[in-house]
């Protein structure tokens, strides 16, 4: 089984230097593209390779770049962006990307650059990864030095800078368009779309913002063609996943597999199943903001698609697995305070909703909860939802809360005719 | 007053950006690197330096979780109490942590030793429950292990 993204990266030992990782094949498809490929045909490329977004949204990459203006007549400086402020609650598979191997996402940064022709780059870090932080600073720097990125880059008439961005705590700053914001000195809060980045963003100019695992696919895509990505995959999106299963499993962890994997070999095989004496209660497969799985899913692939028609969403693919002996109504409000505190407050729904939402659970938890007030969470299960806020962070909060009334009612009943929670 | 040093760097972030004022969270982490938190008075000072209003920066210092608006001790813990920390039972590691320093969430040890602040999700979830002393990440962390843990921080 092939693991393009991770076959160089090894637990335990320092991230791939300049020079190790140029051993290993790294900067020939930046050679390649700057010598023999239009801005256009990597654009193509990459949209033939069915390679979707891996920060949760799950676009087509190439498709997204083909929204960008090109030609004399486009706005300049053009952006690109590498976001990297993993920070969904569960979430922890960039980080393997950028403390194992930088190289790989500045390789991919570079050549995105070149398909959208941006000649401005950051990466924006969140400030908790500060091993990740010291291996792109000196990484970058080396890619300077080696003359990957700065002015005229191969003489093939191509200019690139690249900027560590490192962040300073808050989970908006992962929103798209909050990050641009918070790139610009302000407020991480959303902006109302259309415009969308791609036409004006950064300081009004067109601007891709992609995810680490997508823009590290990149390289590797150009490398051996779309055809070799998309049988990477078990499913029609190409492509390896990077997986990730943490809660009370044996062996905690993230693993590059083909996308499409299903939900029990990552629990059963990888994770080695649950610890002794626990059960598996329910999973969120892609982070806090995607509706509880159980039991009875644990067949489905782990692509796009079927996650989505077994009623969750993939996600990030990092899954947050809860036991039989961790409360459900507990482990909800958990989400919710999160989710509460982390909303900018720019629209009321969110702002309004969250804390009041995380209010009736801990008064279920506490033992003063109503019968009524289970009505009330589901009024705010549709009020908070899609299409009444301006970015998905209050949703997303949404999806938990009402996978969790369907799938554990009796235990919300529960804590309300006892008047106390029994775990 | 910000120094001469603390001007310098400031300028020097803003020389890779368009518009000064788009260097303030930047601005506002290099002064705290060296004072622990941001005063009124820096709030000023910054928004002198950057050619904007005070309040427009104090916008900006209370929005992100980081950036301290109070005082805190030499060294700041703090505890990931998001979802894979709280599955693994981070609220044993918090109620140890109250014991032994005799503080709650927000609040800074009499001596100015420690400040305790909960933490959303650190990116250590196969790790957890987890904590970050002074930018230093300590995984898998036990109530056993906090006495260790601590004692390298005085």
């Amino acid at each position: 089984m092939e693991r393009p993204l991770t076959q160089n990266i090894h637990a335990g030992r320092q991230p791939l230097t300049l020079k190790e990782y140029t051993a290993t094949g790294g900067y020939t498809a930046l050679q390649q593209v700057l010598k023999n490929m239009t801005p256009g045909e990597v654009q193509q490329l990459v949209q033939e390779s069915r390679l979707k977004g891996r920060g949760g949204a799950g676009f087509n990459t190439g498709m997204k770049w083909s929204f960008v203006p090109m030609g004399e007549d486009a706005p300049s400086p053009k952006y690109l962006i590498a976001n990297a402020d993993e920070m969904e609650p569960g979430t922890f598979k960039d980080r393997l990307l950028l403390e194992g191997n930088p190289h790989q996402l500045i390789e991919g940064m570079i050549i995105a650059a070149y398909a959208i022709q941006a000649n401005i780059s950051y990466v924006f870090l969140r400030w908790a990864y500060k091993k990740a932080a010291q291996a792109l600073e000196q990484s970058i720097r080396e890619a300077y030095h080696a003359g990957w990125l700065g002015k005229n880059i191969m003489n093939a008439g191509f200019s690139l800078d690249m900027y560590l961005h490192t962040g300073a705590g808050r989970y908006m700053c992962g929103e798209e368009t909050a990050l641009l914001n918070a790139l610009e000195g302000k407020r991480a809060t959303p902006r109302a779309k259309p415009p969308f980045p791609q036409v004006s963003g950064l300081f009004g100019k067109p601007t891709i913002v992609n995810n680490v695992e997508t823009l590290c696919c990149i390289p590797h895509i150009v490398n051996k063609g779309a055809a070799w990505f998309q049988n990477l995959s078990y499913s029609e999106d190409g492509g390896t996943k990077i997986y990730g299963v943490s809660g009370k499993v044996n062996n905690p962890g993230a693993w590059e597999l083909p996308m499409g994997v299903t939900m029990r070999e990552l629990v059963e095989e990888h994770a080695g199943g649950m610890k002794k004496g626990y059960r598996l209660k329910g999973v969120l497969p892609g982070g806090a903001s995607t509706d509880f799985l159980t039991e009875q899913h644990l067949d489905i692939k782990m692509d796009f698609k079927s996650v989505t028609a077994a009623g969750s969403r993939l996600g990030t693919g990092t899954m947050v697995v809860m036991d039989d002996a961790t409360c459900p109504v507990g482990f909800v409000h958990n989400l919710q305070h999160f989710f509460a505190q982390e909303s900018c407050g720019w629209c009321t729904p969110c702002r309004e909703g969250l804390p009041w939402v995380e209010k009736i659970l801990w008064a279920i938890e506490e033992g003063r909860g109503k019968e009524e007030d289970i009505e009330l969470l589901q009024m705010h299960t549709q009020l908070l939802g899609p299409g009444n806020t301006f970015c998905a962070l209050a949703p997303g909060a949404m999806e938990p809360l009402q996978s969790a009334i369907k799938y554990y009612r009796e235990d919300f009943d529960r804590h309300i005719r006892e008047k106390k929670c029994s775990y | 007053m910000l120094s001469e040093e603390e001007i310098q760097d400031i300028d020097h972030e803003a020389a890779k950006l368009p518009y000064k004022k788009a260097a303030v969270i930047e601005a506002l982490k290099i002064v705290q690197q060296r004072r622990g938190w941001i005063n009124d008075e820096t709030v000023r000072d910054i928004a002198d330096c950057l050619e904007m209003s005070p309040a427009e920066v104090d916008s900006v210092a209370t929005f992100y979780n980081l950036i301290f608006r109070k005082p805190v001790g030499r060294h700041v813990i703090l505890l990931c109490d998001s979802i894979s920390c709280y599955v693994m039972g981070y609220k044993n590691i918090y109620e140890a942590l109250q014991q032994k320093l005799k503080i709650k969430f927000g609040e800074t040890t009499a001596d100015q030793r420690f400040t305790l602040l909960p933490n959303a999700c650190l990116g250590c979830c196969d790790h957890a429950p987890a904590l970050m002393i002074n930018g230093n990440l300590y995984k898998d962390i036990s109530i056993e292990a906090l006495d260790d843990v601590l004692s390298e921080y005085n």
